[in-house]
This record gives structure tokens, C-alpha cells and sequence, in this order.
């Protein structure tokens, strides 16, 4: 599937700002499930800084701009080959071990309630690779998709307890099940074309890899109940959202932003 | 009380490397002696080194005691010492690079996957990178104690930023300030080539994007920092600019220094604040103290960081045990300084020993400092060890203990004249183009009779360090 990317994110301030420094952890992954085409990132009227790729494979790259600042305007455009890989993150280059995956952020700490869905799903198989399936199914089933329930800082434990929340309380409750029950996880971010007819929609979306030592990573996603497949456009990871965030930034000054998304994925006719 | 190795008296006689200090004391009659005590502490004051004190309440600006009795070692004592300790200093850089890339020590089963990647020092951020020279700890303060005349044993090792050195450099000033004939008689090594040696080090560590003559600043989180004083201290002495997170602003790849003649580059930051708090992007996002960017410009190459962030997983105390086998592993060698044994509360059968023998033991909390959180079993109350038991049983992977050792004494000036006291010694090995080792460091004293605990915070002094020239 060839799918085109448009991502523009805008951050207004109500009052000039003396500079500001963004991080994008931006550009599409590289492995066997996907190819870029092509795919620019920009940030209007900023100064681009060093790029690398991290330990987790991922491309950031830094960015500065001057003061006066009102708008910060941010966008990733380009197009991406995609194959169904069943999920299996295969051909993807890194090097941090997979157990730096085990530790607990803030944001997805195990409480009683996580600890006990993740242990109840977990029974009655010793594969990993089940067990991962059945973590996934369990989260997608004690949560369900309410879109304004949740914001960016609910912890995994939190939107259990209220039973809905949006994928990134999914793949969030999914991280904090697996390390529960001893298998390394991570946040993924990314996109997901979800429109049979092809048209431009809404489209970040968040999911979970969990490493099965037999076979590497793969990607959950509980928000679905499926494994990634030609839909999915792979961004970056991290222990949490905030850690796997494609921009953060930071901005110097007193005033107040406002925060503008809009992600359109379009399928290329072939 | 056991037997202790006296450093200057062995049986009735005087070592060799304290002969001439006998005569020095015995010439020093009570009133010279309150007199000199006094002038070193007004010139203490003078210099403004202090070092604040936590938990004890007081004045938080209180001085650190400062002994006049020097402590000494043969040229042929600090020659082991030397070779060991840069020994050390190399394992446990090669183990930092080998950690945050293809862990090979790991693979090998030398250390548990589990104690070096969900260690909280393990910094993910940096893995993959390998800073300039593949050096990670630029100065590395080993603790080591002393136990006989040819026994010493290293009692933990510091690679984010050691403190004290100001206090070694101090130390020696002062003393040669107050007693100037005591060096004319004793051909003592200088410890004063340090700064030099700091700064050589740190320029040495450059990153590749640097063309010319690297600019060096120290950041310092602050004046209300308890060691803001070495802060300032090292960068007076290096002519290099003591900065703080808000003079300092990324832009283009880079890092600038706000100055009276507009931004200029910086090349290497010598960071006296920990990773969480060096950039608000990359760590703690409500970091103050640091500058958003920094992670970025450091791993695309542009700004050499020492520390290297994520060097603190080679110090943990859990860690500390498996350093003998690091340097087995990566120099093929056989460590010239010995650990002290320890065991893990983590391991049950280790937690069972310490639970059964708290009594003669000195356990630690795996990530404190400072002498806080520790228990030494010989000298505490049977209801300070019945507070550890329930804190070991409850959380034992956070607990190590090791045996109560004989730490050394050496001649220090106390109310009733002048009587032994425990030392141990902080030597700063430099890590860079090439591996330094000023002669000297910095000897802590326990000041209160038979304490083992030497930490500043605990009522613990310093003394002036000498090692004798050949």
C-alpha cells in the first residue's frame, strides 16, 4: 500500500514568545514493513539543528527558532510504502536491549487492577507470543473507545479504572499488563489509514510493542484489537507517549499556547 | 574495639613516611597549635568553603573541620595505589561504552541483563551514542580505605561528578600557606598540575563538529547548590566560564553561551547537575536548571557533555560488585585493588547471611550517598538494627552489606592532644586523551572517636594528602 502523509501541527501563542526548541522524533521507521518514498520535515521560519538516529532506531532531529515567536508551524509531508508484516517489526535496526523495556514510567505504573487483568489474561498459556495476544485482547476488551474521556497525561492505571479512554490509554494500559507480567514493552507512535474509501482522515494513532524472544518485537494494538498490518505507518517508541512523542517542544516566554493537529493519510490510487 | 592499622605507629616505632611530622608535633607547643588551628579556619572563611550540611540543622554554611595533621604516603605506596585506580577508571569506561552498545558483558553473563538495563542510571536516551574518545566518566573519584600496611580496598566508585577537589587543592594551599617549613623539610609531591590536567582533559573530549580551540564551561545549577564553591572554585582555576542553564541556549545544532559580546559556541560542558535535569526535552520536563535542546545537540555531535549523561550506571553500589569482573573482561587483567566483599540483599541467600549477622555488618542502601541511609551494625543500638531488619525484608533488592572493616588511622589533632582517627582516601583520576592521576587526593577523617564514618555530612573532616617525591 502506498500511502501519502500530510501532518501539520501549529502551536499559537497569545503573546510573543523570546524563542523556541523543538525535538521531532518525526520520520517514518525503517524496516521490512515500510519504505519512504519521499518525506520532508519542516518547521516554518526555523533554524534546522544536528539530526541522529537513536538507540531505538529512531531519526530525531533538533530545531530552533528565534523570538519573536507567535505560531510554531510543524509539518511532515511524504509518502510511505507499507507491507503487512503481521505486526512483526522485522529488519528494524537497533540497539538498546529489550529489557531497558521492563522499567515503569509515571505513566504506566502497575497498580492492583493492571496487575490482575495482565495476570488473569495471562493464565492458562506458557507461549509468549499467546500471552501477548491475549494481553492485547484483554486491554482492548476493559477499555473502551471513548474519544473526550481522557487527556494527555492519564496514567494506564487511571483509564482502567474508568474503563475508556482513546489509543493512547490503550497502548499506555497495554505497556503497564506486559511489564507486569515480566515482557519488555514499548510505546509506538504513528499513523493509521483507516478509511475503506481511500479519502484524506484524521490519522495519529498510538500502539504497543511487546518483545517475544523467539521472534523480536510486535506491535498490539488494543485500541483495534489487531496486530499492525499495511495500514500503519511506524513514527518512534518509548517506555510512555510522552517518551515516544513525535514533537516536543519547548517554548520561552509567558504566554499561553494553543495547539492545532490535523493528520490527513490518503491511500495512492494503483 | 578490634585492632585498626595505624598509619603513622607501627608497634612502638614511627613509619617512615611520617618520621619528620614527630618532630613537627613535638616542636608545636599547645598555644602554637590553637593559633594555627585558628588562622586555618579564618582562611577557610576568608575563601568561602563551606559545605552545606543536610538534616543536622545548624549553619548550612558551616565549614567542613579541617585537620592540619597531614596524612602520607610512600612514592612507592601511591605507585600501586596510582596503578590501580586507572586501572579502575579504564574498566569502568570500557564498561560504559560496551553497556550503551552492543553489551557484550552482558551477553557474556558476566552482570544480570536486569541490573544494568533497568537500573535507573541507565539512560536510554544515549544508547547507540558513543561520545568523543568513547570516554563516558572524565573524572572518576574512587573511595578507597585502607586496612594494612599493604591492604586497600575501594569502597565505592563515582563517575558522574565526584565532589571535593576543591578541598584537595584548599587543603594543600592552606597548609603550605600555614606552615611553610614543613615543605622545605618533606620533598612532597604538588598537587596543583590538577587544574591544568582538568582542563587539558576536558578539551581533549571535543566533539567532532569542533574546529579549533575548544570553549569550556562549568554548569552549575546555582549558588544555593552545596558545592556552587568548586563550582566557581575549578572554573577560576581553569579561566573558563561558570555558567548556569539559563545562560545557555541551543540554536542551528549548536549551544551558545549568552556573553557581553554576544552568543559564543561552547564545545564542552562540564556539568555539575545530574541527567534529569540537563534538558527539560530529553529528561525531566519540569527541569529548571537545564537547557531544551542539549540532548539533540550532544548526540548529532555538536556539544561533548562530562560527564557523559547515563555514565552514573558503572557507580551503583549493585553494580560495584561485578567492577573486579569488568576488568577481567575488558583489560584481561587481574584487578590490582581489591573490592570489599559484598553481599546482595537481592540474592536470597546473601539477604539471609546480612538479616543473621546485622550485628557486625555495615549495610547500604544500593542508590544513597552522602553516609545517609546506612547502618553500621558494631556501632548502632539493637533498635537502630531492628529499623534496617524491617526495612531489608521489606525491600531487600535495595540493601547491600559488607563486613565492618578495620579502616586505617592516622595522627589528628583532636581536644586532648593528638590521637588516631579512621581516614579513608579520594583520589580523582582524570579520563581523557590520556589517563592523569594527580599525586594526592582527598583524605576524609572521622573526627569523632571510633567512628568509621567519614562522610562530612556525618562529622567527618579533611586532611591535606601528601605523597613523598622518591
Amino acid at each position: 500500500m502506498i500511502l501519502t502523509v500530510h501532518h501539520v501541527t501549529t502551536y499559537e501563542y497569545d503573546m510573543p514568545m523570546r524563542g523556541a526548541v523543538q525535538s521531532l522524533r518525526l520520520f517514518p521507521s525503517r524496516f521490512d514493513g515500510q519504505r519512504t518514498i519521499r518525506w520532508d520535515v519542516a518547521v516554518e521560519g526555523g533554524l534546522r539543528g544536528g539530526n541522529f538516529r537513536d538507540g531505538a532506531g529512531d531519526k530525531v532531529e533538533g530545531w530552533s527558532l528565534r523570538g519573536p515567536v507567535t505560531e510554531v508551524t510543524i509539518s511532515a509531508v511524504g509518502q510511505v510504502e507499507t507491507t503487512d508484516t503481521a505486526g512483526v517489526l522485522r529488519g528494524h535496526r537497533e540497539i538498546v536491549s529489550p529489557f531497558a523495556y521492563l522499567r515503569e514510567t509515571s505513566a504506566t505504573w502497575i497498580d492492583h487492577a493492571l496487575r490482575d487483568l495482565a495476570e488473569t489474561a495471562g493464565l492458562g498459556t506458557k507461549d509468549p507470543l499467546d500471552r501477548a495476544h491475549r494481553l492485547c485482547g484483554a486491554v482492548s476488551e476493559a477499555i473502551a473507545y471513548r474519544p473526550g474521556t481522557t487527556h494527555a497525561h492519564t496514567t494506564a492505571a487511571e483509564a482502567l479504572a474508568q474503563g475508556e479512554g482513546v489509543c493512547q490509554d490503550h497502548a499506555q494500559a497495554l505497556l503497564a499488563c506486559a511489564r507486569a507480567v515480566g515482557m519488555p514493552a514499548r510505546y509506538v507512535s504513528g499513523y493509521l489509514f483507516a478509511r475503506e474509501d481511500g479519502a484524506p482522515h484524521e490519522a495519529a494513532h498510538a500502539w504497543a510493542e511487546i518483545w517475544v524472544e523467539t521472534i523480536g518485537w510486535i506491535g498490539f494494538d488494543p485500541a483495534n484489537a489487531c496486530c499492525p498490518d499495511a495500514r500503519y505507518i511506524r513514527i518512534g517508541s518509548g517506555l510512555d507517549a510522552h517518551e515516544a512523542a513525535p514533537i516536543k517542544g519547548i517554548a520561552q516566554g509567558d504566554g499561553s499556547e494553543r495547539l492545532d493537529v490535523t493528520v490527513a493519510l490518503e491511500a495512492v490510487q494503483q | 574495639m578490634t585492632t585498626y592499622f595505624n598509619e603513622m605507629y607501627e608497634g612502638g616505632t614511627v613509619r617512615e613516611p611520617y618520621a619528620r611530622l614527630e618532630d613537627w608535633t613535638k616542636a608545636m607547643p599547645a598555644a602554637l597549635r590553637a593559633m594555627k588551628q585558628a588562622e586555618a579556619e579564618a582562611l577557610f572563611r576568608r575563601i568561602g568553603i563551606t559545605f552545606a550540611v543536610y538534616g543536622e540543622g545548624g549553619d548550612p554554611d558551616r565549614l567542613i573541620p579541617f585537620d592540619m595533621f597531614p596524612r602520607v604516603f610512600t612514592q612507592a605506596e601511591w605507585r600501586k595505589l596510582e596503578r590501580g585506580i586507572k586501572q579502575r577508571a579504564r574498566a569502568l569506561n570500557a564498561f560504559l561504552l560496551d553497556v550503551y552498545g552492543r553489551a557484550e558483558i552482558v551477553r557474556a553473563g558476566k552482570i544480570p541483563a536486569r541490573l544494568v538495563f533497568q537500573n535507573e542510571a541507565f539512560e536510554r536516551a544515549v544508547a547507540g551514542f558513543t561520545p568523543p574518545r568513547g570516554i563516558y566518566s572524565h573524572i572518576v573519584g574512587i573511595d578507597i580505605v585502607r586496612t594494612g600496611a599493604d591492604e586497600f580496598f575501594v569502597l565505592e566508585d563515582n563517575c558522574r561528578t565526584p565532589s571535593g577537589v576543591s578541598y584537595m587543592l584548599e587543603n594543600r594551599e592552606i597548609m603550605m600557606r600555614m606552615f611553610p617549613q614543613l615543605f622545605r623539610e618533606n620533598r612532597i609531591e604538588p598537587v596543583d598540575g590538577y587544574s591544568d590536567a582538568l582542563r587539558r582533559t576536558l578539551a581533549s573530549v571535543a566533539p567532532a563538529k569542533c574546529e579549533r580551540e575548544p570553549t569550556i564551561a562549568i554548569l552549575t545549577p546555582g549558588h544555593y547548590n552545596s558545592a556552587y564553591y568548586e563550582h566557581s572554585f575549578l572554573a577560576d582555576l581553569m579561566g573558563v566560564e561558570l555558567v548556569e542553564g539559563a545562560d545557555l541556549f541551543v540554536e542551528g545544532g549548536f549551544v551558545w553561551m549568552r556573553t557581553t559580546e554576544g552568543p559564543k559556541k561552547l564545545d564542552v560542558i562540564y556539568r555539575r547537575i545530574d541527567d534529569a535535569f540537563l534538558d527539560p526535552l530529553c529528561f525531566r520536563p519540569d527541569s529548571m536548571l537545564g537547557i531544551p535542546g542539549l540532548m539533540d545537540v550532544y548526540r548529532s555531535g555538536g556539544v561533548s557533555i562530562c560527564s557523559a549523561p547515563g555514565a552514573g550506571v558503572a557507580d551503583d553500589k549493585a553494580v560495584y560488585t561485578f567492577v573486579p569482573e569488568m576488568i577481567r573482561f575488558y583489560l584481561g587483567e587481574e584487578p590490582l585493588l581489591n573490592n570489599v566483599p559484598t553481599w546482595q540483599c537481592a540474592k536470597p541467600d546473601d539477604c539471609k547471611y546480612v538479616l543473621e549477622h546485622l550485628g557486625e555488618l555495615v549495610v547500604k542502601e544500593v542508590h544513597g550517598s552522602g553516609g545517609y541511609g546506612m547502618l553500621v551494625g558494631p556501632r548502632s543500638t539493637a533498635d537502630q538494627i531492628e529499623t534496617f531488619r524491617a526495612k531489608i525484608a521489606a525491600h531487600p533488592e535495595n540493601y547491600i552489606a559488607q563486613p565492618t572493616l578495620a579502616l586505617s588511622a592516622t595522627p589528628t589533632f583532636v581536644e586532648e592532644g593528638i590521637a588516631p582517627r579512621h581516614v579513608d582516601l579520594r583520589p580523582y583520576c582524570l579520563v581523557g586523551e590520556k589517563i592523569e592521576l594527580v599525586p594526592g587526593g582527598l583524605t576524609r577523617v572521622a573526627l569523632k572517636e571510633g567512628s568509621l564514618v567519614v562522610n562530612s555530612s556525618q562529622g567527618g573532616g579533611v586532611k591535606d594528602t601528601w605523597v613523598l617525591a622518591e
